[in-house]
């Protein structure tokens, strides 16, 4: 187990409130192996964003550390990207020139021959020189998710990235993140409160309690890949749903959506 | 229709983005029509009231008084000093309160120190510390330059704590994520971000510059439109002159205004 990509070992994490100290997260160890997609679901306020954000190196944890590659992690790793809520494109920038960020900031300059092929992969074509306001929610997600992956992360963190699309273009974002996926194969830690789309897309799920977060369950999704291929809501999806959602009803806690 | 309803994928909304109305634009037209109406009204209140020129002239004798001044060439070093000032006072106002702005606002702590120091200065009518600066810097150029400066430092400091911090968090977490140097943050984020907001404190701050160098001049000066209004009204109540100096102003202010329109339009392209 201490072998993987990301090694959590009793991570705590708490803010500070005007009203005293805030815990979102306590005693986490988990592990992510390399090239595993991993779905990290719970309520709000389990603090699964804060636990996203300690893996992305933008918050510090309280207690407990986090290894990266055997080494604990300071800052943020150099190959890993970010794919947030909010598309969070930059509105003086067009689609292209937002995709080609990450390229430019590094100094690899604005390489068009990886970026024209990409805008065709998350289904823009012809909406290279659009401007971020001139697209819908679902199409500027595709912009954050192409720019995420331009870099070719070895890790990709995924913040409920599909939450605030309507739930047919959630599941078409689905099948085109994993179709995305099959190619390089990344190592994903993908977080969501939707368990269907968590189960759909993942090999592990971890489900965590409410505030504060502690792991409540691991579990494995033995469906076979390659998934964008087979029915979202087939029988063999079901059961696996069902599976947490009663875990959450027995909790008596607010269930997640699903 | 129906095959749009049954299938309501939403990324077929947004249209092909090079197709924008186009718009016959008539608003250009307001100004000029708007400056005749006001010419005629000028000349009927002359008229019908029967007015002595010294307290109003009539437009013709103030046009009169105007191309004099121009033909003599007497206008242009009013305009030229005037210019200047405002200019000079303008550049560096702006640069003190931009490099403070974006200080204070990387730094809240610092900030919420300075705020009252700032508040009480901007309580203090610039205006009303002229003679002093005056007393101090003399009448000549650097008076004015300081004058004007000070009372377009306030509105640019503050539109551009407010435009740095404007910034979403998450902008700032992409930017982290994506290792950019202080450097790339500024360039690529904060500027394109804060320039919005920051052109409104330009197109406040230019015109009160305007206001800064004609007020210097009013203490104490020998050329300058605020100096020739002086002289207007010294001795021979020229109230035509006074006419001519006052409209060049505002001509001066609506031309070093529309420039920063143009420079805006220039550069944040990206809001509509």
């Amino acid at each position: 187990m201490r072998d993987g990509l990301i090694v959590a070992d009793h991570l705590s994490h708490q803010f500070q409130k005007r009203d005293g100290r805030v815990s979102a997260l306590r005693d986490i160890s988990l592990t992510v192996a390399s090239g595993e997609f991993l779905a990290i679901v719970g309520p709000s306020g389990s603090g699964k964003s804060t636990l996203l954000r300690l893996f992305a190196g933008l918050l510090q944890p309280s207690e407990g550390c986090i290894l990266y590659h055997g080494a604990p992690l300071t800052g943020t790793p150099p190959d890993i990207s970010v794919v947030f809520q909010k598309p969070a494109l930059l509105p003086w920038r067009t689609v292209a020139d937002n995709i080609a960020l990450p390229l430019q900031l590094s100094g690899e300059g604005s390489a068009q021959q990886r970026i024209a092929p990409l805008i065709e992969a998350v289904g823009l074509h012809g909406f290279g020189a659009a401007m971020p306001h001139e697209l819908s929610g679902g199409m500027q997600q595709r912009v954050s998710l192409a720019r995420a992956l331009v870099s070719q992360p070895r890790l990709l963190l995924m913040d409920e990235p599909f939450a605030a699309l309507d739930m047919m273009l959630r599941g078409e974002m689905n099948r085109l993140l994993l179709g995305l996926w099959e190619e390089t194969r990344p190592t994903v830690v993908f977080v969501t409160h939707d368990l269907h789309e968590a189960v759909f897309l993942a090999d592990r799920v971890i489900a965590l309690s409410p505030r504060p977060g502690r792991v409540l369950r691991e579990l494995a999704i033995e469906l076979p890949r390659p998934r964008h291929t087979i029915e979202r809501y087939g029988h063999d999806v079901q059961p696996y749903v069902e599976q947490l959602g009663a875990l959450y009803e027995r909790l008596g806690s607010r269930e997640p959506a699903s | 229709m129906f095959q749009e309803q049954l299938h309501p994928r939403s990324h077929v909304r947004a249209t092909a983005p090079t197709q924008r109305k186009r718009r016959v634009r008539t608003d250009w037209l307001t100004l000029p029509i708007g400056a005749l109406a006001l010419l005629m009204l000028w000349q009927l209140v002359v008229m019908v009231g029967d007015i002595p020129a010294f307290i109003l002239p009539a437009p013709r004798k103030v046009a009169q008084s105007f191309a004099e001044m121009i033909s003599t060439g007497r206008l242009w070093p009013h305009v030229g000093v005037t210019l200047f000032e405002t200019l000079a006072g303008f550049a560096i106002g702006f640069a003190v309160a931009t490099v403070v702005g974006y200080a204070l606002a990387k730094r809240p702590h610092a900030e919420r120190a300075v705020a009252p120091w700032l508040v009480a200065m901007q309580a203090v009518p610039i205006v009303a510390l002229a003679p002093l600066l005056v007393s101090w810097l003399g009448v000549g150029l650097a008076s004015k330059i300081a004058v004007s400066a000070l009372i377009v430092f306030f509105p640019i400091l503050i539109n551009t704590i407010i435009g740095v911090r404007s910034v979403d968090q998450e902008w700032h977490e992409l930017l982290s994520v994506l290792h950019a140097t202080r450097w790339q943050r500024f360039r690529h984020l904060e500027l394109p971000a804060a320039l919005p907001v920051l052109f409104g404190g330009i197109k406040l701050g230019i015109t009160l510059a305007v206001v800064g160098a004609v007020v210097g001049e009013f203490i104490g000066a020998r050329t300058g439109l605020g100096a020739l209004i002086n002289i207007a009204r010294g001795g021979f109540y020229d109230t035509a002159l006074l006419f001519v100096a006052l409209i060049t102003l505002a001509l001066m202010a609506l031309a070093l205004y529309s420039a920063v329109v143009l420079l805006e339009r220039l550069l944040v392209r990206w809001r509509r």
